[in-house]
C-alpha cells in the first residue's frame, strides 16, 4: 500500500488495516535480506547524495566571489583540454560495464559461469583501481603546476571532490571484496547474485557523480555563473 | 510458514566474549551504547559543575580560568548534544526497542550494529583524548565557528579542534551505519499485521529522527572536513584575509558565515533527532500509564512527520545576527513559528490522553507528567527567539541558554528517565526501587526549574552567554550575582540528586523487586515476549502476529483494560462481545 | 493530587517570579520601542498559553487520578477539536510573528538620512571610523594594517583621508539621529550589543554587517561583544556616549583624521630624549627604572602604550587614586610634557632605547610551572614571551621589575588602576588581573613572567 493511503489510514479500526503491507515475516528468509540490503544502500545513496550536493552548493556559491578562478577556459588551464580525467572517466566507465557483466553473466556450466563472473570481478578492480591511481597522477601534475591545494579556492574544491569521490569509490571496493568473501565461504549464489547486483548500482552511482563532478570542476566561469543565478547566488 | 531470523543468527552466541563483548544481539549492543553514554555524559555533568561554580561564585576558584572555562562550556555542550543524548536516544533506546516493538529477533544487520557500537566508542575515546593533549581540548564553544576555533587566542586552536572534528568525523560514520540498520529494520523486518500506522510513537519518533539523521549528518561532516582543510592546508573555506593577534595570515576569500549555515543546517534538525524520539517515548509511557490510548495518533504521526519535513527550512533561526543576509530573517522566522504549529497540537494530545484517563501516579508518568510542563516552557520561549525581530536583544545571551537547556536538557532527560524507570523490568528483569524514584524525580524536576526559569531572566537583563566574568557593568544590577549564585546551587543539588538515580539503578539490579512479566500492563509488543527479559531472538519459537494498533487500552468490551497488539479478537473481546 | 497541586504552585510562582523580579530589560535609550512592544505581545501570548496548559494539566491530573472503579475513556481521535486547536494555535502564531515581521522590515530598511559609524573589532577591543566631511568611508584592506595604520585604510584612496579615526573603545553620538552603524572586524567573528539600543549584530570578517538606530537619550552605554571571540571575550568592552550636539561636535573635533594620523609618525627622537632627562632621576639614564624606588623599566616598551600611560597621567585617568601611591608621583612628571607630540617624541624615544636585563628578584617565591599555566591566559595579548603586542594594546612585560607588576596587578584589582572611565582598556584588564584568585597566583605567574627574556 502506497504511503500515503498508510499514513491517513486509522489503525484503531482493524479492518481498515492493510496486512498486506507487512508481508514481509511471511516471505521467506533470504527474501526479506536482500530487500534489507537494498533499502538500505538507497538510503545510504541518499546520504552520499547530500554530502556531495552540499559540496556541489558551497562551490556554486564561492564561484561567484571574486578570488575565484576556475579550472578551465583559457588554454593555459589545467582543464581546458582534461586528458587525463578523460581516460580516468574511461577506466571507471569500464568499471561499471565489467561489475554488470559479472553480476549478470549467464553460462549453461556453472563452473564456467563462476570464472567469467571471477575474471570479470577481477578487472573491475583493475579499472577502478586504475581510476584511482589516475586520479592521484591527475593530483600530482596540478600540484606540480601551481595548483596546490591551499592556492585558489577552486583548487581546494577540486582535491576536496575528488578525495570525496575516491574515499568512496574505495570503500565500494573493500564491500566487494566482502562480498567475494563471503561467497567463497558460503557458495549462496543467490545471496552472491543480490549483492553483486547492489554493488553495480553503487558502481553505476559513483560514474554518474563522477561524470556530474568531471563536468562541474572542467565547467567555464560563464558556465558557473549560470548556474549560479539559476540557484539564486 | 517459515520461522524468521537475522541470517547472522544462526547459533546462540557462548562464551563471555561473543555474549558481552562483540555481541550481534541488538539489547547487548544497546546497553552497551546506553553505559557509554551515560558514562561520558556523567562527565558533562561534573564540567556544567565547574562551569555553575565560576558563574556563581566568581573569583574563588583558581583552577577555573578563562581558557578552561571556555573548554569546559564546549565539552560540556558537544558531548551532551551529540556523544549523550543522540546516542543514548537512538543507539540505547532505538537499538533496544525497534526490534522487539516490531515483532523481529534483530536488527537486519547485527554485525554492522555491533561495529557502529564500536566505531562510536571509538569517537568517543578521541574526543576524551583532547583533554590530554598539549593545549588541551578545544574551547570554541559547542558550535566551533571559525575563524576563532582554528586560531591563537582560542583554547585548544592548534590539537584539541583537531580531534574534536576527527571525533566528530567517526561518530557520523557510526551514526550511518546505526541509522541504516534502524530504518531497513523499521521498514523490512516488521512482523506480519505490523503496518506502520501500528506502530507505537516511539518508533514513530526514532524512525523519524533517524532519517533526520541520516541527511543532516553529512551537512556537519563537510564543515568538519572544510575546516580541517582550512587548518591542516591551508585552504580558504571559512577563512577570510584575516589577522591574528596582530599577525597577517596567509588566507582569503573564504566565508566564516558559509560554515554557520553548514553547521546550522545540521544543527537544527540535531534537535528534533533528540525531540523526536523523546516525543515518541513520552507518548507511549502516558497512554500506558493513564490506561488510555494516545489521543489523536494520526495527528501525532503526521505531526512528527511534519516537524521532520520542517526542520531541514528553519536552520538560519540560529544566524539572525550572524551578518548574513537580512531578508532571509524573514523566511526563517516564517518558517520557525509555522514549526511550533504541530509541536504544539503534539503537546495538546499528551494533555487530551490524560484527560479522561485513568492515571497512575508511577515514577514514569511523574517523569512524564514533569516533560509536558517544562517543554511547554521551553517551547513557548522558542517562540520568543524564532520571530527574528524579538531575538535581536536576547540572542547570545542567559535567554538562549536557559531555552536550549529547558528544550534539549531538561525535558528530554525528564523522557530519559521516564523511558528508563518504564523499560528497566523488561531489560533487567527487576523494578527500579519506587521511593528513590520519586525522590529522584521531585529532586529533579523542581530543581532543574529552579535553575532555568531565573536564567531567562539574566538574558532578559541582557546577560552575555559564554563569559567567564560579568565584572563591573553599569546596567546589570548586583543582584543578578545572588541570581547566579542560586542558580549554581541548585544546579549542584540536582547533579549531586542524579547519585539518587545511579544508586537505585546500580541497587536495582541487584536488590530490585523482581518483576512480572509486563509489570505495567503494556500492550506493546517489546512486553509480550514468552521470557522477560527478553532472551536472544526475542521471541522463542514463533514470532508473534500483530492484531491491533499499539493503543487498545480500555477498550469497551474488552476483558482487561489493556490488550496486546499480538491478541486476536477472540482472546480479548468480554464473551458477551464475542470473545471466548 | 500532589503532583497537582505542584503544579499549580509552580504556575502561581513563575508568574509571581515574573511581575517581582527586578530582572528585565534595561530602561531603552533608542528608537526600537517596537521591539520591546513586540517581546510584550510574545510574552502575553504564550505567557496566556503557559497558564492554560499548565492549569490543564493540574486540573487533569487532580481529576482523572487513578480510580479502580472507574475505566479510562476510549476516543482515538476527535476531528473537531483537534482542527479548533490547530485554527486557535495558527492565530496565536500569526498575532506573533505578524508585528515581528513589520518590525524587521523597519531594521532591514535603514532610514536615508541615517549617518554611518564604522564600529572595527578586532581580539579584544574596540575602535571606530567615521567618514568625515566627504560622507564616504575610504577603502580598506587586511594587508595594510600596521603600527601606523591600524585600520588598514588605502592611502591612496582619495575618500579615507578624511575619515575621522576613534582608536579607543570609546564612541560618541549624538541624540536623536539615526545612525547606521557598519560593521568590520580584523580577525575573527565579533558582536556589537548595546542592551540599551535593544539591536546588535556579527561583525563577520571579509565581509561587512550592520545594524542602525537612533539614540533617544543622554547617557553613557556599556558596548559588549556577543559572539565568542577567544580567551579575552568577555573583556572586550567599550563605551557609546550620546550627548548633545554641540558636545558631539567639540568631541569630533578633537579626534583626529587618517591624514593627521599620518602626519603624526614622524617623531622627534632627538626632542624625546631631551624630555626624558626630567625622567632619568627614577627611572635611569637607559630607561632601565630602578627596583628600589619603584620605577619600571621603560626602555624598550611600546611606544603606543607608553604614549596612552604618559597621557592618562597627564588628565589624571591613571594616578588619580588617593591608594595609587607611586602612580601619584607621576602626575607631575607627566605635566611637564607640553603637548601630544611632546608626548608621542618621548614615547617613541623609549620605545628606541635598547633592551636592558634586570636581576631577578628574591622576594617573590612563585612556582614556574603553574605560572606558566595561568600565563596561557595572558599570552593572548601580552604575547607568548611577553613580548607585548601593539595591535593588542599590550605592553611587553619580559624583562620588567615583578615588584612593579605585581603591584600593577593589585592596583588593578582593587581598582586602584583601571576603574577611570576614561581608562579604555583598564576594564579589561580588571577583569583580567581577577582571574589571580590571590597572593600565590600572582607570585606564580609573576615567576614565570621573569624566567622570559624580553625581545623586541
Amino acid at each position: 500500500m502506497n504511503i500515503n493511503r498508510q499514513l491517513l489510514s486509522k489503525p484503531w479500526l482493524s479492518d481498515d488495516a492493510d496486512i498486506t503491507d507487512s508481508y514481509n515475516q511471511t516471505q521467506c528468509l533470504r527474501v526479506v535480506q536482500t530487500q534489507s540490503t537494498k533499502t538500505a544502500l538507497v538510503f545510504f545513496l541518499m546520504v552520499v547524495t547530500v554530502v556531495f550536493f552540499l559540496i556541489s552548493i558551497t562551490f556554486l556559491s564561492r564561484s561567484q566571489y571574486p578570488d575565484f578562478t576556475a579550472l578551465a577556459g583559457p588554454p593555459w588551464l589545467p582543464f581546458s583540454n582534461p586528458i587525463t580525467l578523460w581516460v580516468n572517466s574511461a577506466f571507471l566507465l569500464l568499471a561499471s560495464i565489467v561489475i554488470r557483466f559479472a553480476a549478470t553473466s549467464k553460462a549453461s556450466n556453472e563452473s564456467v559461469a563462476n570464472t567469467r563472473m571471477v575474471l570479470a570481478l577481477c578487472l573491475t578492480g583493475l579499472f577502478s583501481c586504475l581510476f584511482l591511481i589516475g586520479q592521484l597522477l591527475v593530483w600530482q601534475q596540478l600540484t606540480a603546476s601551481g595548483f596546490a591545494v591551499n592556492g585558489n579556492p577552486a583548487n581546494s574544491y577540486f582535491y576536496l571532490f575528488t578525495g570525496i569521490h575516491g574515499l568512496h569509490l574505495a570503500g565500494g571496493f573493500i564491500a566487494l571484496i566482502r562480498v567475494v568473501i563471503s561467497f567463497v565461504k558460503h557458495a549462496d549464489n543467490e545471496r552472491l547474485s543480490a549483492n553483486l547486483g547492489l554493488c553495480v548500482w553503487y558502481w553505476h552511482y559513483l560514474f554518474i557523480v563522477w561524470m556530474l563532478l568531471f563536468a562541474l570542476l572542467t565547467a567555464t566561469p560563464a558556465t558557473y555563473k549560470t548556474i549560479a543565478l539559476l540557484c539564486g547566488f | 510458514m517459515k520461522e524468521i531470523q537475522p541470517i547472522a543468527d544462526d547459533h546462540q552466541p557462548s562464551g563471555f566474549f561473543a555474549k558481552y563483548v562483540w555481541s550481534l544481539d541488538h539489547k547487548v549492543i544497546a546497553i552497551q551504547y546506553s553505559v557509554t553514554a551515560i558514562f561520558v555524559g556523567l562527565i558533562a555533568l561534573v564540567l556544567s559543575a565547574l562551569m555553575r561554580l565560576q558563574l556563581g561564585f566568581p573569583d574563588h576558584f583558581s583552577f577555573i580560568d578563562p581558557s578552561s572555562y571556555l573548554q569546559y562550556v564546549t565539552m560540556h555542550g558537544i558531548i551532551m548534544v551529540i556523544y549523550l543524548l543522540t546516542a543514548l536516544l537512538l543507539g540505547g533506546f532505538g537499538n533496544y526497542l525497534i526490534p522487539l516493538m516490531i515483532g523481529a529477533r534483530d536488527m537486519v544487520f547485527p554485525y554492522l550494529n555491533m561495529l557502529s557500537f564500536w566505531t562510536y566508542l571509538v569517537s568517543v575515546i578521541v574526543l576524551i583524548a583532547s583533554f590530554f593533549v598539549t593545549g588541551g581540548p578545544t574551547g570554541a564553544g559547542w558550535t566551533l565557528y571559525p575563524p576563532q576555533a582554528i586560531l591563537q587566542g582560542t583554547p585548544g586552536a592548534d590539537n584539541g579542534i583537531l580531534l574534536m572534528l576527527l571525533s566528530l568525523a567517526i561518530f557520523i560514520i557510526a551514526f550511518t551505519m546505526g541509522g541504516l540498520n534502524y530504518v531497513t529494520t523499521i521498514l523490512q523486518a516488521r512482523t506480519r499485521g505490523m503496518t506502520l500506522m501500528r506502530m507505537p510513537l516511539t518508533l514513530w519518533g526514532i524512525f523519524i529522527a533517524t532519517i533526520l539523521g541520516l541527511l543532516a549528518f553529512p551537512a556537519l561532516l563537510v564543515s568538519a572536513i572544510m575546516m580541517l582543510f582550512d587548518k591542516l592546508l591551508g585552504t580558504s573555506f571559512f577563512m577570510p584575509a584575516i589577522l591574528s593577534l596582530g599577525e597577517n595570515l596567509d588566507y582569503t576569500g573564504g566565508s566564516p558565515i558559509l560554515f554557520q549555515h553548514l553547521f546550522w543546517f545540521f544543527g537544527h534538525p540535531e534537535v528534533y533527532i533528540v525531540a523526536l524520539p523523546a516525543f515518541g517515548m513520552v507518548s507511549d509511557v502516558i497512554a500506558t500509564h493513564a490506561r488510555k490510548n494516545i489521543f489523536g495518533y494520526r495527528m501525532m504521526v503526521w505531526a512528527i512527520v511534519a516537524i521532520g519535513g520542517l526542520s531541514f527550512v528553519v536552520w538560519a533561526h540560529h544566524m539572525y545576527v550572524s551578518g548574513m543576509n537580512p531578508y532571509f530573517g524573514f523566511f526563517f522566522a516564517t518558517t520557525t513559528l509555522i514549526i511550533a504549529v504541530p509541536t504544539a497540537l503534539k503537546v495538546y494530545n499528551w494533555l487530551l490522553t490524560l484527560w479522561r484517563g485513568n492515571i497512575h501516579f508511577t515514577v514514569p508518568m511523574f517523569f512524564a507528567i514533569g516533560f509536558i510542563f517544562t517543554f511547554t516552557h521551553g517551547g513557548l520561549t522558542g517562540l520568543f527567539l524564532g520571530n527574528v525581530v524579538v531575538d535581536l536583544p536576547l540572542s547570545d545571551t542567559f535567554f538562549v541558554v536557559a531555552h536550549f537547556h529547558m528544550v534539549m536538557g531538561v525535558s528530554p532527560i525528564m523522557v530519559l528517565f521516564a523511558a528508563i524507570y518504564h523499560w528497566f523490568p523488561l531489560v533487567t528483569g527487576r523494578m527500579l526501587h519506587t521511593g528513590l524514584g520519586k525522590l529522584h524525580f521531585w529532586v529533579t524536576f523542581l530543581g532543574t526549574y529552579a535553575i532555568y526559569l531565573p536564567m531567562h531572566y539574566l538574558g532578559f537583563l541582557g546577560v552575555p552567554r559564554r563569559y567567564f566574568a560579568l565584572g563591573d557593568t553599569a546596567f546589570i544590577p548586583d543582584s543578578t550575582q545572588t541570581l547566579n549564585a542560586g542558580i549554581t546551587v541548585a544546579a549542584l543539588i540536582v547533579g549531586v540528586g542524579q547519585l539518587i538515580f545511579i544508586f537505585n539503578l546500580i541497587w536495582s539490579l541487584r536488590r530490585g523487586k523482581v518483576a512480572v512479566a509486563n509489570p505495567w500492563q503494556a500492550t506493546s509488543l517489546e512486553w509480550q515476549t514468552p521470557q522477560c527479559p527478553p532472551v536472544h531472538g526475542n521471541w522463542g519459537d514463533n514470532v508473534p502476529v500483530v492484531y491491533r494498533w499499539a493503543y487498545d487500552y480500555s477498550v469497551p468490551g474488552h476483558k482487561t483494560d489493556f490488550t496486546p497488539q499480538n491478541k486476536t479478537d477472540a482472546e480479548s473481546l468480554l464473551p458477551d462481545k464475542g470473545g471466548l | 493530587m500532589v503532583i497537582a497541586v505542584v503544579i499549580l504552585l509552580l504556575v502561581i510562582s513563575s508568574l509571581l517570579f515574573h511581575f517581582l523580579s527586578p530582572w528585565w530589560f534595561t530602561p531603552i535609550a533608542s528608537n526600537w520601542t517596537a521591539i520591546d512592544q513586540t517581546i510584550n505581545i510574545t510574552f502575553w501570548v504564550t505567557g496566556t498559553v503557559f497558564v492554560a496548559v499548565n492549569l490543564f494539566l493540574a486540573y487533569v491530573v487532580y481529576r482523572y487520578r487513578h480510580n479502580k472503579n472507574r475505566k479510562a475513556d476510549y476516543e482515538p481521535e476527535n476531528h473537531k477539536l483537534e482542527g479548533w486547536l490547530t485554527v486557535l494555535t495558527s492565530i496565536g502564531i500569526i498575532a506573533m510573528l505578524t508585528p515581528g515581521l513589520f518590525v524587521w522590515a523597519d531594521f532591514v530598511d535603514v532610514p536615508a538620512d541615517a549617518n554611518e559609524v564604522e564600529v572595527v573589532g578586532q581580539q579584544w577591543h574596540w575602535s571606530f571610523r567615521l567618514p568625515g566631511d566627504d560622507g564616504q568611508l575610504g577603502r580598506t584592506a587586511i594587508a595594510l594594517i600596521n603600527l601606523n595604520n591600524p585600520f588598514g585604510i588605502d592611502p591612496d584612496d582619495p575618500h579615507g583621508q578624511d575619515d575621522v579615526l576613534i582608536n579607543s573603545n570609546e564612541l560618541h553620538l549624538p541624540i536623536e539621529r539615526p545612525v547606521k552603524v557598519l560593521l568590520r572586524s580584523k580577525d575573527v567573528l565579533h558582536n556589537f550589543t548595546v542592551p540599551q539600543f535593544r539591536v546588535k549584530m556579527d561583525l563577520v570578517p571579509g565581509t561587512q554587517s550592520y545594524l542602525w538606530f537612533t539614540p533617544t537619550l543622554l547617557g553613557r552605554y556599556e558596548i559588549l561583544c556577543l559572539e565568542l571571540c577567544g580567551i579575552a571575550h568577555y573583556t572586550m568592552r567599550g563605551h557609546v556616549v550620546v550627548e548633545s550636539e554641540s558636545d558631539y561636535q567639540t568631541w569630533l573635533n578633537q579626534q583626529p583624521t587618517f591624514k593627521q594620523s599620518l602626519a603624526r609618525i614622524s617623531r622627534d627622537i632627538a626632542a624625546g630624549q631631551q624630555s626624558y632627562t626630567a625622567c632619568i632621576a627614577c627611572h635611569g639614564v637607559n630607561g632601565e627604572g630602578n627596583r628600589a624606588i619603584g620605577a619600571p623599566v621603560l626602555a624598550g616598551q611600546e611606544s603606543d602604550y607608553l604614549n596612552r600611560q604618559l597621557n592618562y597621567f597627564r588628565s589624571n585617568i591613571r594616578g588619580g587614586s588617593d591608594d595609587d601611591i607611586y602612580g601619584r608621583q607621576m602626575l607631575p612628571f607627566a605635566a611637564m610634557l607640553a603637548d601630544d607630540a611632546a608626548v608621542a617624541n618621548i614615547s617613541r624615544y623609549l620605545h628606541s632605547l635598547p633592551l636592558v636585563t634586570v636581576t631577578k628578584s628574591t622576594e617573590h617565591r612563585g612556582n614556574v610551572s603553574v605560572g606558566r599555566e595561568i600565563y596561557k591566559n595572558c599570552a593572548v595579548c601580552h604575547g607568548e614571551f611577553a613580548q607585548g603586542h601593539y595591535a593588542q594594546k599590550a605592553p611587553k612585560l619580559a624583562g620588567q621589575y615583578t615588584g612593579y607588576l605585581k603591584r600593577q596587578l593589585e592596583n588593578y584589582q582593587q581598582g586602584i588602576r583601571g576603574k577611570h572611565p576614561q581608562d579604555m582598556y583598564g576594564s579589561q584588564m580588571i577583569l583580567m588581573s581577577k582571574l589571580l584568585q590571590d597572593e600565590q597566583a600572582i607570585d606564580d605567574v609573576l615567576a614565570y613572567i621573569a624566567t622570559l627574556q624580553p625581545v623586541q
